[in-house]
């Protein structure tokens, strides 16, 4: 009964090399394009008129690098962050940040500055950052300089782009960063050790389960 | 906040949390309102140890005790039942996904001054020290009458009508003695008092089958616990709420619930903001003039550095002290969680005792829980009352949870909700609203 689902919902076949699994979260203002970009990264689609975040909370993609499957948990915000409503769990085991701001709007990139404090502040210490300027598109209504944002980026240790969701620029490269910088040893992969995670609850689950972490 | 909405829900405490889940999984427009800058209300997790220790007026923690990042103390104690209806409610909403979970590792049972564990296999069973050698053969006999009774099938009642005939009965019929009983009743089918013995012996029968069937899930103990405290099962039925477009906000005061005519709430305000909405549902503490009091419990939670005594170093437990062996009319509960959990700093373990308060000293009521628990580094003790809606809200359409009672688990939890649920709604709540693909949880 155990292995039925089980094994139907988390696959534990050795296929290509190692599959990491890692959680990432997305951080920024209201607007400046969180689910858009992740939209396209998953799906490969972009809506002009993208409504406000309504269930697309848990999403998953997966990315090849040398020998290794990079399987991203992506969590979206779920428009939590409007009234700074976000839940401590919602950072809670964060291997991986893209906070974003928009470059047409200097008090978001404002904004996506305490978000990464608020990251350093609550997140695990080894969590990589990245500072995703959004609607590059958008270019000649700039408010926010290509160069303040890369100082910024560099003084606090952040990977940094300006993306574009409506045109895909850089998208799939901004993830392809987070992959490379992410730590990919069985070790590392975890959050705090060993022995740290319980078991995800399933359907007609029965049975120990190993812990969902690294290359399983 | 000045919109109108169709539910606003007030308290982010587990019942509320899950009740906006399910109203915004409806189609409702809900807005989900905190006075507190932090998720859960009553069921949060308090982190960091120095706010626990600021909550009791305590001087702040040592550095024995780790940092301080590192506690999520529950001021609740509870455990889920393997296969109960909150793991239901978890895995149909899919709010499993954002939490996991560990087996709590035994159960034991005082009995005589000591403690044993309860029994989870039959050879565990044939060498406990809690029955003699002929009351185990026909104990053995009822577990497997009641296993294989159905209720709606007459023919396993097998002369015996658990519908009408009560549960003393049914323990004569087998021949069961006073101990063996207590320990049925209180330590596999939860009661907290002997009230049980004179109603219908399928309610009895019907717990004892959710004991067993959640013991069969995982194995060690028919209990669960989340890692990071009790506190994450609000937050994420909140993120559900909110992935379905319920809006929240903490840390805004109410000031106000806004009646219209015939005392039908019309809106809450908060300063000079008024939410229109055509129902609120709330916890307790927000409608003070709306509720009784029930009763009291005390619970006093203990940091200790090291396991409980005779449980074989366990990292989780649960000790039951039925009512008869200290001459009380209540259980006295103890739930031991610790470091693995991510609730306590490496090497710490969180017991907390717990039960409801019979005389005028709560504190006394305790000592035989926290005797058990060898010296104590910390102690926290708090008396609070239990309160429940003086109406059923269909006239106010002010729906009001009761608060959390001193049971172990989340059933009455659970009932609560679906039945407010139900009353505010006119509807039971239908699971196949959850539209599933958009967990995509895996391609």
């Amino acid at each position: 009964m155990a292995n039925r689902s089980g094994a139907a919902q988390r696959p534990n076949g050795q296929t290509q090399g190692k599959i990491c699994q890692f959680k990432l979260v997305l951080l920024g203002e209201s607007a400046v394009g969180k689910s858009s970009l992740v939209l396209r990264f998953v799906k490969g689609q972009f809506h002009e008129y993208q409504e406000s975040t309504i269930g697309a909370a848990f999403l998953t993609q997966t990315i090849c690098l040398d020998d290794t499957t990079v399987k991203f948990e992506i969590w979206d915000t779920a428009g939590q962050e409007r009234y700074h409503s976000l839940a401590p769990m919602y950072y809670r085991g964060a291997q991986a940040a893209i906070v974003v701001y928009d470059i047409t709007n200097q008090d978001t990139f404002g904004r996506a500055k305490t978000w990464v404090k608020e990251l350093q502040r609550q997140a695990s210490p080894n969590i990589v950052i990245a500072l995703a300027g959004n609607k590059q598109d958008l270019a000649n209504k700039r408010m926010v300089e290509y160069e303040e944002a890369q100082t910024y980026a560099d003084e606090n240790g952040l990977l940094f782009m300006e993306t574009s969701a409506k045109t895909a620029m850089n998208v799939n490269d901004i993830f392809l960063a987070i992959a490379k910088k992410l730590p990919k040893n069985e070790q590392n992969a975890g959050q705090t050790g060993n022995n740290a995670q319980g078991r995800r609850l399933t359907e007609g689950d029965t049975g120990p389960k190993t812990a969902g972490n690294c290359c399983k | 906040m000045d919109e109108e909405y169709d539910a606003i829900v007030l308290g982010t405490g587990l019942k509320e949390c899950i009740l906006s889940g399910m109203l915004s999984v409806s189609g409702k427009k809900v807005l989900h309102v905190d006075r507190n800058k932090y998720y859960g209300g009553e069921s949060a997790s308090i982190c960091p140890l120095e706010e626990l220790f600021t909550k009791f007026g305590a001087p702040a923690p040592d550095e024995s005790y780790g940092r301080g990042r590192d506690w999520n103390v529950d001021l609740i104690p509870k455990f889920l039942m393997a296969n109960g209806s909150l793991v239901k409610l978890l895995i149909h909403t899919g709010v499993t996904r954002y939490l996991e979970f560990k087996s709590v590792e035994g159960s034991y049972v005082y009995k005589g001054g000591k403690i044993s564990k309860v029994p989870v296999d039959q050879k565990e069973a044939l060498a406990s020290d809690l029955m003699g050698m002929f009351e185990k053969r026909r104990f053995r006999n009822f577990l497997i009458y009641v296993q294989d009774l159905q209720e709606d099938d007459p023919k396993t009642w097998k002369d015996f009508d658990p519908r009408t005939q009560n549960m003393t009965a049914l323990y004569d019929k087998f021949g069961l003695d006073k101990n063996t009983q207590d320990f049925t009743g209180h330590a596999l089918a939860l009661y907290r008092d002997d009230e049980y013995l004179n109603k219908p012996a399928i309610e009895t029968i019907a717990r004892i089958k959710l004991y067993s069937d959640s013991l069969a899930r995982y194995g060690k103990s028919p209990y669960l616990y989340p890692m990071y405290g009790l506190g994450e099962l609000p937050q994420g039925f909140a993120r559900l709420s909110a992935i379905y477009g319920g809006t929240y906000m903490l840390d805004k005061p109410i000031d106000e619930i806004v009646l219209g005519e015939g005392g039908r709430v019309i809106g809450v305000r908060s300063g000079n903001e008024i939410a229109k909405c055509k129902q609120v549902y709330c916890d307790p503490t927000y409608v003070p003039d709306r509720v009784r009091k029930k009763g009291k419990v005390v619970r006093c939670i203990c940091l200790l550095d090291h396991p409980i005594p005779n449980t074989k170093d366990a990292l989780s437990t649960q000790i039951i002290i039925p009512q008869k062996q200290v001459g009380r009319h209540s259980d006295i509960y103890v739930s031991v969680v610790s470091y693995t959990h991510q609730v306590a700093a490496k090497g710490w373990f969180i017991a907390m005792v717990s039960t409801t308060v019979e005389t005028e000293n709560p504190e006394s009521e305790i000592k035989s829980g926290l005797d058990l628990l060898g010296p104590i580094r910390q102690k926290f003790v708090s008396v609070s009352d239990y309160y429940e809606p003086t109406d059923d809200g269909l006239q106010s359409q002010i729906f009001i949870s009761e608060t959390y009672d001193a049971t172990t688990h989340f059933e009455t939890t659970c009932l609560d909700v679906l039945s407010i649920f139900k009353r505010g709604t006119g509807e039971e709540f239908d699971f196949s609203k959850i539209k599933h693909e958009l967990g995509d949880e895996e391609q």
